[in-house]
């Protein structure tokens, strides 16, 4: 951090004291507690914490959309050197004028349906000042240009809903720096996008901070989104800051066993579950209504909790004038142990995982698997290739295979035929051609058709906590049924199994009787392996179980699958879009790219050269909780196309940023031809016409982080 | 948001869990809290008082009135309000309060099938449960099943929709005669498309959540998904339109009863009541007329109140 620079700046936004409570019906909650911080000009503060932390509503409370319910209890807001906070609608709307703009999650929220692009963005303009249409619409050209819109003056004539969810966010924060805002507040807004996309929106964010020098607040979850962008942090929890300082300082330094919690809940990419351990935070973070008023906050989550802790709450410690954390022990907190508590149980297994051979034994094997919807009438694809009969190929020749007791993992951007696969697999989807062997048995069938006894060895895990379980049923009876259905127990014994479930996903016996709607999204998830589990199956298929649920919880679910695996030598397909998850939970990794594999192997070949170059692409895009490594920026250009009129060729031709580099004739030959595959040793396969010799040359994605890098982070094997 | 809830302090890490008190709710507890819903918003609370009164009256009809809604007063015809009779009577001199609270029995209580066999359920009520049953079944199947079911099923019911109603009722009950069971009938063919249209919507929206795909990876058979994993959770929004349309139910029975398509007599009917009273509101004896329109009015009133406090309580919820 350029000192220097620094001082000089001007302080665009000045939080101080600030406390936020919403009225509910049980009386006021405090939602934000007693935070300030400091944004200056051309610096981006990342505020990060779990859902439930505050992280938005300090973000309404600064534009003043806390909505009827919200109120400023205490504290200043001063934007620019005016106070914000007690003034009426009109004044605020005057001081602000547009210098404050706001980018959210869902671009739709900023966005008309029913209104060209063009006309949206230009109004931002004409609206505010004396501009002539064409001018206006000049530039908004030119700005969807500096947000790297491709075809730009096209775009102003579509609407919403003929772009990508990527270039819909692209358009909203063009739309946010028309203005040439001072201050631009963006709340999670990667986080509803792929990787890839992620990644060059963060890029655009970067870019943008550097040439227009407005101050911006960037709020997130994602540790590593928020390395890569701030300068500054202020890692929020449960309404309090808990720990403030440079970006560099707190990955290098965390003081606030939050920050640590958080740091060493999520895998670095690269790592195994053979090779580290991660560590989730017990329970979660209270409601507002029951925080704790004079004590430490996170006392109850805390593994350095003292007798003091709960006494006062206390004050944010100056560990250096750039870093501060509000734990009585922030100074000494890095010399102590990694954890007081005992070792997960994960701990014991890893060794064994380690050790475990390859097993030879066949779980499941598909060869030239096919599913293909015949066309949807509203999808955007359908635009394209009107009137004959044509098919979305979402699963085109897909062989792979899973051994017994191991893992297969899946990754690929949204859109390339994970979830399709794993419906045909499981018989959600009729095959459309193909051949799977699961069991030695061969299985052509839809799941209706399929014996009993077959389906209740291939079993599914679900993404969204919320909608997993049937909120009308109490848990004991959703976890009943399929006991019930498949027979597993005799009839007088399916409570006591039951139990024995609950008692396998860590959950109580008491949460027998209790509603969907009375569980945390974690516990929910539990519930969903516990019923997913209750059939005893050979085969549990995964589809992003823990892509909802917050960091901490994140960990205790990935430990609990492979607790599982361990007891129950359950083989399993995982799809998940973070990579760092996929590569620590898998044994076996596939590359999915429009319906077809592109690269599969064993999970350490994958993460290391020689790359697919559209795995390349992934692992460059990946998000690294570590502001100091180096990561190689490789962006792809252009969407997934569409699987309607797949390009001819390699499919990935139209995206491919290394073929002109490392074929002759800038890679003509991917046009035409369809790439074979490149053995690299046994069961490492990459579909690419580049040879193996060449991809072999390829540099290693992220440079090899030195041991330790980050000191305490990384897990320690004790 | 779901973690901003305040109804477990469960931890879900993976170690410590402290014990929970078990949740059991007796069926009490249960209607209590049904209670405390309702009083929370003050119109259905007021339409709780509306629709309990028409109920009350018409279970203990007998106790209430020393007469029978058959008995004539040969003496006293076409009076108003008197210590004899408080509402007074009509133009055969039958009690009007008998006949219109054994009327509110025919509505809400009991179902003359034959002259002989009444069973318990009122006509209305009838009307709704059979328009419900096969409302839901028919929307059950078109969302979940899709395609050329759903296609055939609502093209058909939309042409129905397209008759108005009243001479949709006309139709079938010139056709079938009038008998109280073809009035239910009548009423579940007028009930069903709007029933089924709704389950229908409720269906396309819960059927592509995650606990359904769990049931179909379990080989569930599509009844046990339409019927225990889908049906329960579109509950709420079906009970509050059951609720408008034993309203509307009423008002047609009414309607029916007023062009003599009704319920036949003698059995009291506020429709047909109000038709007879009618020719007599000039002369001097508006009564007979007044009390069923009254009736039904407040009666209709009191289920809309009702059924429109609770879906507003039951938006504030969410
Ligand atoms: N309109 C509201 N009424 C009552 N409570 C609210 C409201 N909005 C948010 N909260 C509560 O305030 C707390 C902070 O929420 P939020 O700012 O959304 O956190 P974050 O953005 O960090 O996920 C949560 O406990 C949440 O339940
Ligand atoms: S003050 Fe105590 S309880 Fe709070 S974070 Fe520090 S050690 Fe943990
Ligand atoms: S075959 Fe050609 S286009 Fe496809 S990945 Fe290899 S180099 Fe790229
Ligand atoms: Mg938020």
């Amino acid at each position: 951090m350029d000192e220097q620079a620094h001082e000089k700046s001007e302080v665009v936004l000045d939080v101080e004291h600030l406390s936020i409570a919403y009225e509910t019906r049980k009386g006021d909650v405090q939602a934000v507690r007693d935070v300030s911080f400091a944004v200056r000009e051309g610096e981006t503060i990342g505020l990060v914490g779990e859902s439930g932390c505050g992280k938005s509503t300090i973000a309404y409370g600064i534009v003043n959309h806390l909505g009827p319910n919200g109120k400023i209890t205490e504290g200043h807001i001063r934007f620019q050197e005016t106070e914000l906070v007690n003034k009426s609608q009109a004044e605020l709307g005057e001081i602000r004028g547009n210098n404050i703009a706001m980018v959210f999650q869902d671009p739709m929220q900023a966005l008309n349906p029913s209104m060209r692009l063009g006309e949206q963005l230009t109004e931002v303009l004409t609206c505010h000042r004396d501009i002539s249409e064409k001018k206006a619409w000049q530039r908004c050209v030119k700005m969807l240009k500096r947000v790297n819109m491709p075809d730009p003056e096209d775009v102003m004539n579509r609407y919403t809903h003929q772009i990508s969810g990527g270039q819909q966010q692209r358009v909203v924060i063009a739309m946010a720096m028309l203005n040439n805002p001072s201050l631009l507040i963006m709340d999670e807004p990667t986080t509803a996008l792929d990787v890839t996309v992620e990644a060059a929106v963060l890029d655009l964010i970067e870019t943008l901070k550097n040439d227009f020098n407005a101050a911006n607040i960037f709020i997130t979850h994602n540790l590593g989104v928020v390395a890569r962008v701030s300068d500054f942090l202020c890692v929020m929890y449960a309404g309090q800051m808990v720990e403030k300082g440079t970006v560099v300082e707190i990955f290098k330094h965390p003081s606030h066993p939050y920050t640590r919690g958080l740091i060493s809940a999520v895998p670095k990419l690269g790592e195994s579950k053979s090779d580290s351990v991660l560590y989730p935070i017990r329970g979660r973070v209270p409601a507002p209504a029951n925080r704790p008023q004079n004590a430490c906050i996170f006392a109850p989550r805390c593994d350095y909790a003292t007798g003091e802790c709960l006494e006062a709450r206390p004050s944010m410690v100056q560990l250096s004038p750039d870093h501060a954390a509000r734990c009585l022990y922030a100074k000494e907190i890095e010399t102590r142990p990694k954890t007081t508590r005992r070792k997960p149980r994960v701990f014991q297994i890893k060794e064994a995982v380690a050790k475990q051979a390859a097993s030879d034994e066949c779980c499941l094997d598909s060869e030239n698997l096919k599913v293909w919807y015949p066309k949807a009438a509203d999808s955007v694809v359908s635009l394209f290739g009107l009137g004959e009969k044509k098919y979305v190929k979402a699963v085109d020749d897909v062989s792979l295979r899973v051994a017994k007791g191991r893992t297969l993992g899946l990754v690929g951007e949204s859109g390339c035929g994970k979830s399709s696969l794993v419906k045909g697999l499981i018989g959600l989807e009729p095959l459309t051609g193909g051949k799977m062997q699961f069991l030695d048995i061969d299985v052509k069938e839809t799941v209706t058709a399929r014996a009993t006894e077959l389906i209740r060895e291939m079993q599914m895990v679900f993404q969204n906590p919320d909608s997993t379980l049937n909120p009308s049923y109490t848990v004991g009876t959703q976890i009943a049924r399929p006991i019930r259905r498949f027979g597993t127990v005799a009839k007088g014994q399916v409570r006591a199994e039951v139990e024995r479930l609950l008692n396998a996903v860590r959950l109580p016996k008491t949460h027998y009787d209790r509603l969907p709607r009375q569980l945390s999204g974690g516990e929910k998830q539990r519930v969903g392996i516990a019923r997913a589990l209750a059939s005893r199956p050979d085969l549990i298929i995964c589809d992003e179980p823990v892509s909802a649920l917050d960091v901490s919880v994140q960990a205790a679910v990935i430990n609990l699958l492979l607790e599982i695996q361990h007891s129950f030598g359950t083989s399993m397909i995982f799809i998940a879009h973070d990579l760092s998850v996929v590569r620590y939970f898998s044994d076996d990794i596939a590359v999915m790219y429009l319906g077809r594999i592109v690269e599969i192997g064993p999970a350490d070949k994958i993460y290391d050269p020689p790359y697919h170059p559209y795995t390349e692409a992934l692992l460059s895009a990946v998000p690294i909780a570590d502001p100091t490594a180096a990561q190689k920026e490789i962006r792809l250009s252009g969407n997934v196309p569409s699987a309607l009129n797949p390009p001819t060729g390699c499919y990935f031709h139209t995206r491919c940023p290394r073929r002109a580099e490392l074929l002759p004739d800038g890679g003509a030959i991917c046009e035409q031809q369809k790439p074979p595959w490149q053995q690299n040793g046994t069961g490492h396969r990459i579909l690419c016409h580049i040879p193996i010799e060449k991809l072999m040359e390829m540099e290693p994605v992220v440079h090899a982080r030195e041991p330790n890098a980050n000191g305490s982070v990384i897990a320690v094997d004790s | 948001m779901s973690d901003g809830e305040q109804a477990t302090t469960a931890d879900s890490a993976v170690d410590d869990i402290p014990p929970l008190k078990r949740d059991r709710r007796s069926v009490f507890t249960r209607l209590t809290e049904g209670l405390k819903f309702i009083w929370a918003s003050k119109t259905a609370t007021v339409g709780l008082f509306l629709v309990l009164f028409w109920v009350f009256v018409a279970i203990f009809a007998p106790l209430l009135t020393p007469y029978t809604p058959l008995e004539q007063d040969w003496k006293n015809p076409n009076i108003g309000p008197s210590k004899a009779h408080i509402l007074g009577t009509d133009e055969l001199g039958r009690d009007l309060w008998a006949r219109l609270i054994y009327g509110a029995r025919v509505v809400l209580v009991v179902m003359p099938v034959t002259d002989n066999l009444w069973i318990p359920g009122g006509t209305a009520i009838w009307g709704v449960i059979v328009a419900l049953l096969v409302g839901t079944t028919l929307g059950l199947v078109s969302g979940y099943h899709g395609g050329w079911v759903d296609e055939i099923t609502m093209r058909l019911l939309d042409a129905m929709m397209a008759v108005p109603i009243i001479l949709l009722y006309m139709i079938i009950m010139a056709a079938l005669g009038a008998s109280a069971i073809n009035v239910v009938l009548a009423m579940t063919i007028v009930g069903t498309p709007g029933i089924a249209r709704l389950v229908r919507s409720l269906t396309l929206d819960i059927r592509t959540r995650e606990y359904i795909r769990a049931a179909e990876t379990r080989g569930e058979s599509a009844w046990y998904i339409m019927f225990v994993e889908i049906l329960p959770n579109a509950r709420g929004p079906i009970i509050v339109d059951a609720m408008l349309r034993v309203g509307y139910a009423i008002f047609a029975m009414g309607t029916l009863g007023f062009l003599g398509l009704g319920i036949p007599p003698p059995s009291p009917d506020w429709g047909s009541m109000v038709a007879k009273g009618r020719e007599f509101i000039l002369s001097g004896s508006p009564w007979a007329a007044l009390w069923p329109s009254l009736a039904i009015a407040t009666l209709v009133v009191g289920l809309n109140l009702l059924a429109d406090g609770i879906r507003e309580e039951s938006m504030r919820y969410q």
